[in-house]
């Protein structure tokens, strides 16, 4: 016989009105990708169940004002998102200013003008760019990134999010999750340029 | 177009965003500017190598606290 799953929706309700083994469904639902989403934040285990704990705490204290105006999962990974906000500020790491990171990220149209060939590295086979040093070097990357861009590519290019759930996620307009994204990608091709062009 | 025009509109181009026209005018541009083509063979690798890391596994004891902390949280609610 053919088991009936329940809908998201229908756990939140029973939930709401004390059932632990729908919580704990919700949370067995949603676990691995809330993880994932922290640990591509953050960078590190220890901050990453760090916040991943504050999530799901926090999810259990607002529950019951939760009206599912959004879906159960967009409400979620707003929480998640925060949660991970809140860790890297707790970290006291100053983010590159705003001036500073577009110009890095325009860089390459500098590059373009001035120079005969840019280097093409793409070519280069995936399985030496994801292993070793290679690995480091893109998760290098989106640390540098300040944290209003490296939520939006994480969410819509990591965790593969349509970027309308990105803005609802967020709260911003679908144009704004795209130019954040759009100059997140381009400054992380800049800084991988500086390191596979000489591999290539 | 030129190649400030065709920066701006990359990552919908790659992501397949843009009207027919637009595209045309891009893949234009493209033929006669090595260096952009060269930008978007990159860009579109970065855009890849990051969807082809694999997602990050929850491990086990990571998990186990967790639940540990939701019961006792559930209790409390």
């Amino acid at each position: 016989m053919k088991r009936q799953v329940i809908t998201d929706a229908e756990l939140v309700k029973r939930a709401q009105g004390g059932d632990n083994a729908a919580l704990e469904e919700l949370v067995s639902r949603y676990e691995t990708k809330v993880y994932s989403l922290v640990y591509r934040m953050l960078g590190n285990r220890e901050d990453a169940e760090d916040a991943l704990q504050d999530t799901f705490v926090n999810v259990i204290r607002a529950l019951g004002r939760f009206e599912s105006r959004s879906s159960f999962s967009t409400w979620l990974y707003r929480i998640a998102a925060n949660s991970a906000l809140t860790r890297l500020r707790k970290r006291g790491r100053q983010d590159k200013s705003e001036s500073e990171f577009l110009e890095e990220v325009y860089s390459v149209q500098q590059q373009a003008r001035s120079q005969a060939t840019l280097p093409d590295w793409s070519t280069s086979p995936d399985a030496a760019l994801l292993t070793g040093e290679a690995r480091q070097v893109l998760d290098e990357a989106i640390d540098e990134l300040p944290e209003a861009y490296r939520v939006v590519f994480v969410l819509r290019d990591i965790e593969n999010l349509p970027a309308n759930e990105v803005a609802e996620v967020l709260d911003l307009s679908v144009p704004a999750v795209k130019s954040r994204l759009h100059r997140a990608r381009l400054y992380l091709r800049n800084h991988l340029s500086r390191y596979f062009s000489e591999e290539s | 177009m030129d190649c400030h025009e065709m920066f701006e509109g990359l990552s919908e181009y790659i992501d397949d965003e843009l009207s027919e026209e637009t595209c045309r005018e891009i893949r234009r541009h493209l033929d006669t500017c090595e260096n952009c083509q060269v930008v978007i063979n990159t860009l579109k690798k970065t855009v890849s190598l990051y969807h082809a890391i694999p997602p990050e596994e929850l491990p086990g004891d990571v998990r186990l606290r967790l639940h540990k902390i939701i019961r006792m949280s559930g209790e409390e609610s």
